[in-house]
């Protein structure tokens, strides 16, 4: 059986190294993915999630079960990513106040599958590229608290209480959040929600 | 209501609450397309692609790990290994004991003085130094051998 992240962290504190690479395993992909949402920009995300495991890697000697694992690293992981969205705001407005989204490797990669695609194909597939840019557009305009909400209760699939404690807010402001940014959301992908209703 | 349509979307309420949603639901109009609408939200969210770490990943993570100082609290040495723990402890608490106990010698030593006064007066009495004394018996060997 599958040791939980708990089990695995007091392996770690008591020296086993096997253990912090089974939970790396077990925990980077969420956690670049989460970061990558929250910093919009891909090598910024590998960058912070290394940071991640490597504060969880420093703390290991103190660590207590008190909470859920996965409370704690997604809590730093947040930490991590709202400073760093905080720091980069700063740098984009002495450049432009509306640059527009970073377009990185992701739609490059989705590019090049274009041109293997048949002719007939192309249509069907730039209209669901142009989807999945209105969405990813839709998600990454969310003030980052928001959006940390979101990506924390809708990717990661935490519970309400566990998102509250990541956020260091109450469970009744974490939902009126959620319910501000599905309102946004609402909105922003009006069309795109519309066809949803239809079909 | 507000804080808990997104619950009902989502299927995370508990079921009294479900119910009173539903009963709410059945009488309001707006609530009813906000869940609609919440609904097809939720749905869009899913259709996000995942992206997978790149390869350098867990290298770099190692590495990062690897590079970091080796930090002991001062106590720390004593759970890599116990059993030097013990040993010096051992060693420590033997040498305790053996510092009490040498107190205990002095006393004997005065104890004997007087007994050794006391061969020192006999042995030089006069009546008794015509006979052979008893330390000349330990080197007999010694002046035996030349005349063998
Ligand atoms: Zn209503």
């Amino acid at each position: 059986m599958a040791r939980s992240d708990v089990q695995l962290m007091l392996d770690v504190k008591a020296g086993d190294e096997q253990s912090f690479t089974l939970l790396l395993h077990r925990y980077r992909s969420p956690l670049v993915n989460f970061l990558y949402r929250m910093v919009r920009n891909r090598e910024q995300a590998e960058d912070l999630a290394q940071e991640v495991f490597l504060r969880v890697y420093r703390a290991r000697e103190n660590y207590v079960p008190s909470a859920k694992f996965t409370t704690w690293l997604f809590r730093i992981a947040t930490n991590l990513a709202l400073n760093s969205v905080r720091d980069t705001r700063y740098q984009r407005m002495e450049i432009s106040l509306d640059a527009p989204v970073t377009v990185d490797a992701e739609e490059g990669e989705e590019k090049t599958l274009d041109i293997a695609e048949k002719h007939q194909n192309i249509e069907q597939h730039l209209v669901e590229e142009t989807r999945k840019k209105m969405i990813r557009h839709a998600i990454e305009k969310l003030p980052e608290k928001q959006r940390a909400a979101v990506l924390l209760h809708k990717y990661q699939e935490l519970d309400y209480g566990e998102i509250a404690k990541i956020l260091q807010c109450s469970e009744s402001a974490l939902k009126s959040l959620l319910f501000r940014a599905y309102e946004t959301l609402r909105v922003e992908l009006a069309p795109l929600v519309a066809q949803q209703g239809k079909s | 209501m507000e804080n808990k349509i997104l619950g009902y979307v989502d299927g995370r309420l508990r079921e009294n609450e479900r119910l009173e949603v539903e009963k709410h639901l059945a009488g309001c109009a707006a609530c009813c397309l906000r869940v609609n609408e919440f609904r097809a939200v939720s749905g869009l969210l899913e259709e996000l692609p995942m992206i997978e770490p790149t390869a350098a990943f867990d290298l770099r993570v190692r590495a990062r790990v690897a590079a970091e100082p080796v930090k002991q609290s001062w106590w720390a040495w004593l759970i890599p290994a116990p059993r030097v723990t013990i040993a010096a402890l051992v060693l420590m608490l033997a040498t305790i004991w053996v510092g009490t106990a040498s107190k205990n010698q002095p006393q004997i030593a005065q104890e004997d003085i007087p007994v050794l006064e006391n061969y020192d007066v006999l042995s030089n009495f006069e009546p008794l130094t015509e006979l052979p004394q008893p330390v000349q018996a330990d080197d007999g060997g010694q002046q035996q051998s030349p005349q063998m």
